[in-house]
C-alpha cells in the first residue's frame, strides 16, 4: 500500500470504525455506499484530507462516485498533489 | 380566511399569480435552476387528478410518491389531494424492501414512481403479493418529467376532466411513515384540517409575501416538508427545492443558499450546524435571508451562536412538533445568543391553533415547573396510526374521549416565564439529524443477520452529533461479523440515519429480573 493509502486506512479505522481488525479494511472495500462514511463522517474524512495533504477537494467530488473505495481515495489524492 | 381543502391553496394562489413561479428545482444540475409557475403547476396537477381517477383512484384511497425530489413531487401531490387521495410519499434513497413495505402496509391504490426505482418496486411488491398501477416517469424536473408521463398515458386513453374532490376535514391529506418501536415503521395519518390548520398558523406568524423564496431541505416524506409545500404556494412565492446531492455538503449548500437569494430556510438543526463549521458563510452574501427556522432536535448551543455571528440579520425560531402534530410549540431566540449561555434555548408555548398541558404518568396535570410528559390537543392532533388500532389508543391520554390529548412522550417542564424546556423522553426514541429513530427497529433489522443471536441498541450523547448510536451484540457460536459487514448490512436493511456510529461484542447481555435487557446497566458499561 502507498503511503497516501496506509494514511487514510489508519483515520478511517480509528475515527469511523474502532475496534475493526485491519486487515478487514481492504482497498475496495465500499466506504460510503457500505454505510462506513456517513455524509458527516465524509466531511471529517475531507478536511482531513485537505490538511494532511494540503490539496483542495471539490464539494462536488465528496461523494461516492469519487471516494467509495481506498483506491478511489487514493487516486483523488494522488491527482490532485 | 381559513382553508378548507389543503389542494385549495394551490388553486387560489394560481388564480392569483398564474405566472409567478412556483417551484425551482435543480435535479440532476445542482448549478442550474429549472421551475414551473403556478398556472403550470395547478394545470399539471389537474392532468395528474384526472389520470388518477381513469386509473381507479377513488376519494378515500392512497397513493404512493417515488420520487426524488423535484417540481414533479409537488405537482404529484397536489394531483393526489385533488382526486380526493392522500398521498404517502417514501425516502427514495431508503431501502427498496422497506418502501414496498410502506407502499403494501397503507395498501395504495398507484404509485407516482421514477424510472430508476420502478423496476425493484414492481419486484419487492410482486413478493409482497400485490402490485398497483403504476405512473412511470421517466426522469424528473420542472415537471417536465411528469407532462411527458401523462402526454404518454392521453395517448392510449384520454381522460375526461373532472372536479377537484371536496374533502371533509377529517379525510386523510398524506401519510407519513416514521420509525416504529416494533421494528416496522408506522403511518401517521393527517387529515386536510390537520395540515390547514398548522398552515395557517404559520402565515400568522411568519408572514409570508409572494417576493419570498423558501427552502424545502426536508425531503418529502419527512414532515417538516409541510411548512415548506404549503406555506409557501399559499403565499404565491416561490419553492426552492434543495437538491439531495447537495443537501449534506456545507459549502455547496451555502453557496446554494447565497446563490438562490433565500429569503426564508427550515431544516433541521444539524444542516445549520454544519454549514455554521463548514459553510464559509461570512464569506457569502446572505442578506436576503429574513427567517431561520428549526426543528426535530436541540440545536447545541454553540453551533447557533456560531451561526448566527456569520449571518446575524435573519430572525431565528426554534420549531418544535412530532410528526403527529407538526409543529406544536414554537420560540424565537432573542437576539444573539450571549457567550456565557451553554443550555440549549427552550421550546417554547403553544401554537395559537394548539392548546398544550403537561401531565403525570396517570395523566393528571401538573403545577408549572414540575417535569412531566408534553400532550396536545387541536385540530393539528393526527387522526392516528394506520391500520394499527392499539398504538393509536397508546398514543392518546386514556380520558379524553371527547377531547382527544396525544401523548407527545416528551419529558417537559414550563419555566416561570411560560415557556417549555425539552428534558428527554420517556421511551426509546431517538432524534438523529431531525429523523426519529426507535432504537427497536435498529434491533429488529441486526435480528435478520445470521450470526446476531442478541442485539440491544442504545443512543449515548455526543457534544458534536447530539447521540452516537451503539449496538451491542452476542453471536451464534462465537462466530462474529466484521463491524464492516454489520454497516453493509444495516444500509441494506434501514435508512442512513438509522446506522449505528459503534459495535460491541460481548458474551452475554444484562438483564433484568424479568430477563429483559437491562439498558440502564448497558449504558453504564459504556
Amino acid at each position: 500500500m502507498s503511503h497516501i493509502t496506509d494514511t487514510v486506512h489508519e483515520f478511517i479505522l480509528s475515527e469511523f470504525l474502532p475496534g475493526e481488525d485491519p486487515a478487514n479494511l481492504t482497498a475496495t472495500t465500499p466506504l460510503i455506499t457500505g454505510a462506513i462514511l456517513d455524509s458527516l463522517a465524509t466531511i471529517k474524512l475531507v478536511a482531513f484530507l485537505e490538511e494532511r495533504f494540503k490539496i483542495t477537494i471539490q464539494a462536488h467530488e465528496a461523494d461516492a462516485d469519487h471516494m467509495d473505495t481506498l483506491t478511489d481515495i487514493t487516486k483523488l489524492v494522488t491527482s490532485k498533489l | 380566511m381559513a382553508t378548507t381543502a389543503l389542494h385549495d391553496l394551490l388553486a387560489r394562489a394560481a388564480q392569483r399569480h398564474p405566472d409567478a413561479m412556483a417551484v425551482e428545482d435543480t435535479v440532476g444540475k445542482p448549478e442550474v435552476a429549472t421551475g414551473i409557475t403556478y398556472r403550470e403547476l395547478d394545470r399539471l396537477s389537474d392532468r395528474l387528478r384526472d389520470r388518477l381517477r381513469v386509473q381507479g383512484v377513488n376519494a378515500g384511497d392512497r397513493v404512493g410518491l417515488y420520487l426524488r425530489k423535484s417540481a414533479d413531487g409537488v405537482a404529484s401531490m397536489f394531483g393526489i389531494l385533488k382526486a380526493g387521495a392522500a398521498y404517502v410519499p417514501v425516502d427514495p434513497t431508503a431501502p427498496p424492501p422497506r418502501n414496498a413495505y410502506i407502499l403494501d402496509n397503507c395498501s395504495v391504490t398507484s404509485v407516482v414512481v421514477e424510472r430508476r426505482f420502478e423496476q425493484r418496486l414492481r419486484a419487492e411488491m410482486e413478493a409482497l403479493g400485490r402490485v398497483p398501477a403504476l405512473i412511470v416517469v421517466d426522469e424528473v424536473g420542472a415537471g417536465r418529467g411528469l407532462g411527458d408521463a401523462l402526454d404518454r398515458e392521453d395517448r392510449g386513453t384520454p381522460v375526461p376532466t373532472r372536479p377537484s374532490s371536496r374533502p371533509s376535514p377529517h379525510d386523510l391529506a398524506y401519510i407519513l411513515y416514521t420509525s416504529g418501536s416494533t421494528g416496522k415503521p408506522k403511518g401517521v395519518m393527517l387529515s386536510h384540517e390537520n395540515a390547514t390548520s398548522f398552515v395557517d398558523w404559520c402565515s400568522e406568524t411568519f408572514g409570508l409575501t409572494t417576493s419570498d423564496r423558501c427552502s424545502s431541505h426536508a425531503p418529502f416524506h419527512f414532515d417538516l416538508s409541510i411548512l415548506d409545500i404549503y406555506l409557501t404556494l399559499k403565499h404565491g412565492a416561490t419553492l426552492v427545492l434543495v437538491a439531495e446531492e447537495i443537501g449534506k455538503e456545507p459549502q455547496r449548500l451555502a453557496q446554494f443558499i447565497a446563490g438562490r437569494r433565500l429569503s426564508v430556510w427550515y431544516s433541521a438543526p444539524s444542516i445549520l450546524g454544519l454549514l455554521a463549521q463548514y459553510g464559509n458563510l461570512a464569506r457569502l452574501d446572505l442578506s436576503a435571508l429574513r427567517l431561520v427556522l428549526f426543528a426535530g432536535e436541540v440545536f447545541p448551543i454553540k453551533h447557533l451562536r456560531l451561526l448566527q455571528d456569520q449571518v446575524p440579520k435573519p430572525r431565528y425560531f426554534n420549531l418544535y412538533g412530532p410528526t403527529e402534530t407538526n409543529v406544536c410549540t414554537f420560540f424565537e431566540v432573542p437576539g444573539r445568543v450571549p457567550d456565557d449561555r451553554t443550555e440549549p434555548y427552550p421550546i417554547g408555548g403553544a401554537c395559537s391553533h394548539l392548546r398544550t398541558r403537561v401531565v403525570d404518568p396517570e395523566g393528571r396535570t401538573l403545577p408549572a415547573g414540575e417535569a412531566g410528559e408534553l400532550c396536545v390537543a387541536g385540530p393539528g392532533v393526527m387522526q392516528g396510526y394506520w391500520n394499527l388500532p392499539e398504538q393509536t389508543a397508546r398514543a392518546f391520554l386514556p380520558e379524553s374521549q371527547a377531547e382527544r390529548w396525544y401523548r407527545t412522550g416528551d419529558i417537559v417542564s414550563e419555566a416561570p416565564d411560560g415557556n417549555y424546556v425539552f428534558l428527554g423522553r420517556r421511551d426509546r426514541m431517538v432524534k438523529r439529524r431531525g429523523y426519529r429513530v426507535e432504537l427497536g427497529e435498529i434491533e429488529s433489522a441486526l435480528y435478520r443477520h445470521a450470526l446476531v443471536l442478541e442485539a440491544a441498541v442504545i443512543a449515548l450523547p455526543d457534544a458534536e452529533s447530539g447521540v452516537r448510536i451503539k449496538a451491542f451484540l452476542t453471536c451464534r457460536d462465537g462466530k462474529r461479523p466484521t463491524l464492516i459487514d454489520l454497516k453493509a448490512f444495516c444500509a441494506q436493511h434501514l435508512p442512513a440515519y438509522m446506522v449505528p456510529d459503534l459495535f460491541a461484542f460481548a458474551d452475554t447481555l444484562p438483564k433484568t429480573s424479568t430477563d429483559k435487557i437491562d439498558y440502564q446497566r448497558l449504558k453504564e458499561l459504556d
